[in-house]
C-alpha cells in the first residue's frame, strides 16, 4: 500500500508541486507584506480556468475557436445583471450563467460545427464579436463602459469580500476543473474527442456520430469558460465589454498553446507564463538608455505581440511538453 | 435467400463523367466477393458510396432488404459495416492497442462517459487484444503506430475493422504496397476470417483474388461487365479483353 | 421615411459595400488560394489609413496621400510576407492565427507609438468636397468616388483574373497548386506578390475610408470582422462572392441600422424599441450569415474545386 502511494506521488509530482505552491501563495504574500500579489494571482487563476476550458475544445478536440471570450463575458454579465436586479446569491448567479451559456453554446456549436478549417475559425470569431456589439449597444448594462457590481456574490449566505477567501475559492474551482479534465482525458469520451481531432473521417467510419461528441466537447469547454467569467466579475466587481473582446479569445489561445495543448496542466502554465510576462513588462523598471523602459511599460502589448509571433513561428509543444521531457529523462 | 447487401443501378456523375454507370451488385452472407478492374474503373467511388461517404445520384443500396442509401456513415457502421482504407487511416500518434480499442469502443454502447479510465474497460480491451492477436501484431501491441512498417500498418488497418465485429466488410486494397511475404500473411488472415463476415474485396493482386474469392465482379468504366465464380471469370472473353496485358499470365 | 432618405441610406450601404469589397477581395484570395488565415488584414487597412493621413499632412494633397497609402501598403505587405507569413504557409491554421494575432497587437502598438492613441485627421480630395444631385438626393461626391474606385478595382480584378496569364496562374493555384509549380512558375514569388497585392487593396481601403471614419489604433478590427462575414457568406476564395457579399452585407447593415429601430418602434413600445433596436440592428449581418451557413455552408458563390 505505501509503495503504491509513493509511486503515485512520484508520477504526479508536477501537479502536486504546482498546486502546493499555489495553495501557499497567500501565506507567502502575507509574510512578504505584498497583498497585491494575492489579487494578481487570483486573476491569473481565473484566466487559467478559462484556458483550461478552451483547452477541452482546442487542445483535446482540435477545434480552433476564436470566440471563447464570449462565454467568459457572458458569465460576467449574468452576474452583473442579476446583481443589478437585486439577486446576490452566488449559486443563483452560477446556475443561471451555466444555463444561459450552455444553451448558447449548443445553438452556436450547431451552426459553427457545420464548417471546418478557416471558416470555423472565422465564424466563431464573428459570432463572439456579434455579442460584443449587442452588449455594447445595451445602455442598461453600461454600454461601452461596462457595469460595476455593488458587491461580490454571496456563497450560501457568506460574503466573499476577503481577498484571501476569494483566492482559495478560485483555487478550489481550478483544482476541480483540472480533476475533471484529467478524468475526461482518460475516459471513453476523451478518447473519442481525441480520435476525432486526429482523423474525423475514420472515426465516423468506425461508427461514431462525430458531430455529437464534438458538440459536447464544445459545450463543456464553453461551460468552464462561463464559470471563469462568473469568477472574473466577482474578482473585479465589474463586467466589462473587454471580457467579450476577441483579444481575450486570442490571449486564451496563446495560453493554451504556450502551455502545451491537450495536456491537463498546460493551460495553467500558459496562463501563468503569459500573464506574469505581461505584468513584468507593464511594470518594468530597468536601467535602460533614453528612458526606453518607460516606452516598454506603456507599450508592452506590442512586445507581447512580438513574443506571440516568435512563439507561433517556433515551438509546437509548449511548456508542459518541456516539463514532461525533463521528467522522463 | 435475400443477399446481405444488394446494390441496384447505382449512378454517380462527376462533371459529366459517369464514375458509376448503373452498377448492379450483390453480396451473399459469408461470401468473399472480389471486385477487380483496371485503374480508373470506379472501384473506390463504388466503395465510398457503399460506405456512405459519397451520395449516389440515383440507385439504391439495400442491407438485408432495408434501404440504407440515405444513411450517414456512422449509422451504417452501427448496422454492421466495417471499412478499411487503401491508404492506412490509422492514428499514428497512438499505440497499436489504442487504435484497435478506439474501434472496438464504438460498438460497446455510447461514449458519453467522463469518469472511468477507458484503458481499464475490459469490455473494450478484451476484444481489442483478441483482434490484435488475430492479425498477428501481438508483439507490437503497445508500440506507437508511427514506428510500424507499412505492412504492419495494413494489418492494423484490418484489426480495426475486425474489432468492430462487423457483419460485412469493405476492404479497399488491403494488400496495397505490401511485399510478397506480407501479402501472403494478409491472404492467410482473410482466409481465417472467411465465414465470420461477408467481404467486399477490392484488390489488384489477382493471385490473392483467385485464392480467396467465392465470386468475382469485374468493373470497367463504372459498369460491372461480368460476375461469377473464379473459373467463369477466368474464361470470360469480355473479361480477357478488358485485361489485355500482364494479367493474361494469371488468368 | 421618405424616398430620398431611403435612397441616401441605400447609397450609403453601397458605399460601405464598396469599402468591404476592397478588403474582401484581397483577403478571400489569401484565404482561398494560399490557405492562410490572415487576421492582420485589418492592420494593413489601418496602416494604409495612417500612411495616407501622414502623406496628406506633409503635402496637403490627396494624390500624395494615395501614393503613400498604396505604395506603403505594398511595401508593408511584401515585408510582412517575406519576414513572417512565408514561413507559415505549411503550418496549421492555429499557428497562422497566433502569428497574425501577434502582428495585430504589434501594429496597434506601433500606431499608438507613432501617431498617439487619439484619432488623426485624414484629408479628402478637394475636387470631391461637394455634393452631387442624384435622383433628387444631394449625395456627397466623395462617397460616390469610393463606389467608383471599388467598381474600377472590381473590373480590373475581373479582367486580370479571367484574361491575363497571371490571373490564370492564380486560378490554377486555387485548384491545383502542384501543377502551377510543376509548370516552372516560381510559386514563392507568386504567393509573395499575391499577398502584397491583397495588402495594397486593404491599404487602398484605408485610404478611402480615412476621411469618413476615425483613423486611430484598433480601427482595423471591426472592419476585419465585417470582412470575415462577407467572405464567409460570399464563399471563401471567390472574388464574385466577395463582390456580391460585400454589397449585400453593406446594404443590410446600413439600411438595417437606419430603419430597424424605427420599424420596431411601430410595433413595440418605445422603451423596448429603444433598447432592442440598435442591438438588433448591429447583429443583423451576423444573423444573415448564420442563415446562409445553415442553408449553404460553403457560401453563396463558392469556388468550384475540380
Amino acid at each position: 500500500m505505501a509503495e503504491q502511494l509513493s509511486s503515485r506521488i512520484r508520477r504526479h509530482w508536477l501537479p502536486i508541486v504546482l498546486l502546493g505552491l499555489l495553495a501557499l501563495l497567500p501565506v507567502v504574500a502575507a509574510l512578504l507584506g505584498q497583498s497585491y500579489y494575492v489579487t494578481f494571482a487570483t486573476r491569473v487563476l481565473v484566466l487559467a480556468i478559462a484556458a483550461v476550458g478552451l483547452n477541452v475544445a482546442l487542445g483535446y478536440g482540435g477545434m480552433v475557436s476564436f470566440g471563447h471570450a464570449l462565454y467568459v463575458g457572458l458569465g460576467a454579465y449574468v452576474v452583473a445583471a442579476m446583481s443589478e436586479a437585486g439577486i446576490q446569491s452566488g449559486l443563483a448567479h452560477l446556475g443561471t450563467a451555466l444555463a444561459a451559456g450552455g444553451l448558447l453554446a449548443v445553438l452556436l456549436g450547431l451552426v459553427c460545427l457545420r464548417t471546418s478549417g478557416i471558416a470555423f475559425i472565422m465564424i466563431t470569431l464573428a459570432f463572439s464579436q456579434m455579442f460584443y456589439y449587442v452588449i455594447v449597444s445595451l445602455k442598461r448594462y453600461g454600454g461601452d463602459d461596462g457595469m460595476s457590481l455593488p458587491a461580490r456574490s454571496t456563497l450560501l449566505g457568506a460574503s466573499l469580500d476577503s481577498p484571501v477567501a476569494f483566492y482559495y475559492l478560485v483555487f478550489a474551482v481550478l483544482a476541480l476543473a483540472l480533476l475533471f479534465v484529467a478524468s475526461m482525458a482518460r475516459s471513453r469520451f476523451g478518447w473519442v474527442v481525441r480520435g476525432s481531432k486526429l482523423n474525423a473521417r475514420r472515426m465516423a467510419a468506425l461508427g461514431y456520430p462525430v458531430l455529437r461528441y464534438r458538440l459536447a466537447a464544445y459545450v463543456l469547454s464553453a461551460l468552464i469558460c462561463v464559470v471563469a467569467g462568473v469568477l472574473l466579475a466577482n474578482l473585479t466587481r465589474f463586467a466589462s465589454p473587454s471580457y467579450l473582446q476577441w483579444s481575450l479569445s486570442g490571449e486564451l489561445i496563446v495560453m493554451v498553446v504556450l502551455g502545451g495543448m491537450g495536456t491537463v496542466l498546460g493551460p495553467v502554465f500558459g496562463a501563468i507564463a503569459l500573464l506574469v510576462l505581461e505584468e513584468l513588462l507593464a511594470n518594468a523598471h530597468l536601467p535602460m538608455p533614453f528612458g526606453a523602459d518607460a516606452m516598454v511599460r506603456s507599450h508592452f502589448m506590442g512586445l507581447i505581440g512580438i513574443f506571440i509571433v516568435l512563439m507561433a513561428m517556433g515551438t509546437r509543444h509548449g511548456l508542459a511538453g518541456l516539463a514532461n521531457r525533463k521528467a522522463a529523462s | 435467400m435475400t443477399p446481405l447487401l444488394a446494390v441496384e443501378n447505382l449512378v454517380k456523375r462527376f462533371r459529366g463523367i459517369r464514375a458509376s454507370d448503373g452498377i448492379n451488385f450483390d453480396l451473399r452472407h459469408g461470401e468473399i466477393h472480389a471486385v477487380i478492374g483496371p485503374n480508373g474503373a470506379g472501384k473506390t467511388t463504388f466503395i465510398n458510396q457503399l460506405a456512405g461517404e459519397l451520395a449516389p445520384d440515383s440507385g439504391r443500396i439495400l442491407l438485408d432488404g432495408r434501404d440504407i442509401t440515405k444513411e450517414p456513415v456512422h449509422r451504417r457502421a452501427a448496422l454492421g459495416l466495417g471499412r478499411s482504407y487503401q491508404i492506412s487511416a490509422v492514428f499514428d500518434e497512438l499505440s497499436v492497442l489504442d487504435n484497435v480499442m478506439l474501434a472496438a469502443q464504438a460498438h460497446q454502447g455510447h461514449s458519453f462517459r467522463f469518469f472511468n479510465d477507458a484503458a481499464k474497460d475490459e469490455d473494450v480491451a478484451a476484444p481489442s487484444r483478441e483482434a490484435v492477436r488475430i492479425v498477428g501484431l501481438e508483439d507490437s501491441m503497445h508500440r506507437p503506430v508511427a514506428d510500424l512498417a507499412h505492412g504492419a500498418k495494413r494489418q492494423l488497418e484490418l484489426a480495426m475493422v475486425i474489432a468492430t465485429k462487423p457483419r460485412f466488410m469493405l476492404l479497399d486494397e488491403p494488400m496495397a504496397g505490401t511485399g510478397p511475404t506480407e501479402s501472403r500473411e494478409i491472404v492467410a488472415l482473410l482466409r481465417r476470417l472467411r465465414g465470420t463476415a461477408a467481404i467486399v474485396l477490392i484488390e489488384h493482386d489477382l493471385e490473392a483474388v483467385f485464392a480467396l474469392a467465392d465470386r468475382i465482379s469485374v468493373m470497367v468504366y463504372g459498369k460491372v461487365i461480368a460476375t461469377g465464380s473464379c473459373d467463369e471469370i477466368r474464361s470470360d472473353p469480355a473479361v480477357r479483353e478488358a485485361y489485355i496485358g500482364d494479367e493474361e499470365a494469371v488468368l | 421615411m421618405t424616398a430620398s432618405v431611403i435612397l441616401t441610406q441605400l447609397l450609403n450601404g453601397i458605399q460601405l459595400g464598396a469599402l468591404l469589397f476592397l478588403l474582401s477581395a484581397g483577403l478571400t484570395l489569401v484565404f482561398g488560394i494560399m490557405n492562410f488565415v490572415n487576421l492582420m488584414h485589418g492592420s494593413l487597412f489601418m496602416m494604409g489609413a495612417y500612411f495616407a493621413a501622414a502623406g496628406y499632412k506633409v503635402s496637403g494633397s490627396f494624390t500624395v496621400a494615395a501614393i503613400c497609402a498604396v505604395g506603403g501598403g505594398l511595401v508593408l505587405g511584401l515585408l510582412v510576407e517575406r519576414l513572417v507569413v512565408s514561413k507559415m504557409y505549411r503550418r496549421e491554421h492555429l499557428d497562422q492565427v497566433l502569428v497574425t494575432f501577434g502582428l495585430v497587437l504589434f501594429f496597434n502598438e506601433v500606431a499608438r507609438i507613432l501617431w498617439g492613441p487619439t484619432s488623426v485627421h485624414a484629408g479628402s480630395p478637394a475636387a470631391f468636397d461637394g455634393t452631387v444631385n442624384l435622383l433628387g438626393v444631394m449625395y456627397p461626391s466623395y462617397r460616390l468616388l469610393i463606389i467608383g474606385v471599388a467598381l474600377v478595382v472590381g473590373a480590373g480584378l475581373y479582367f486580370m483574373i479571367h484574361r491575363t496569364r497571371i490571373g490564370m496562374l492564380v486560378r490554377a493555384g486555387a485548384t491545383r497548386p502542384e501543377i502551377v509549380s510543376a509548370l516552372g512558375v516560381n510559386v514563392v514569388r507568386l504567393k509573395r506578390w499575391l499577398f502584397a497585392f491583397g495588402a495594397m487593396l486593404a491599404a487602398l481601403g484605408g485610404l478611402m475610408a480615412g476621411p469618413i471614419t476615425s483613423v486611430q489604433p484598433g480601427m482595423g478590427e471591426p472592419v476585419l470582422i465585417m470582412t470575415l462575414v462577407v467572405i464567409v457568406t460570399g464563399g471563401i476564395g471567390s472574388i464574385r462572392g466577395a463582390f456580391y457579399g460585400a454589397m449585400i452585407i453593406g446594404v443590410v447593415d446600413t439600411v438595417g441600422r437606419a430603419f430597424l429601430p424605427l420599424m420596431l418602434r411601430e410595433v413595440f413600445e418605445r422603451s423596448v424599441a429603444q433598447a432592442a433596436g440598435p442591438a438588433l440592428a448591429s447583429i443583423l449581418i451576423y444573423l444573415f450569415m448564420a442563415c446562409v451557413l445553415a442553408i449553404r455552408p460553403q457560401g453563396l458563390f463558392p469556388v468550384r474545386h475540380g
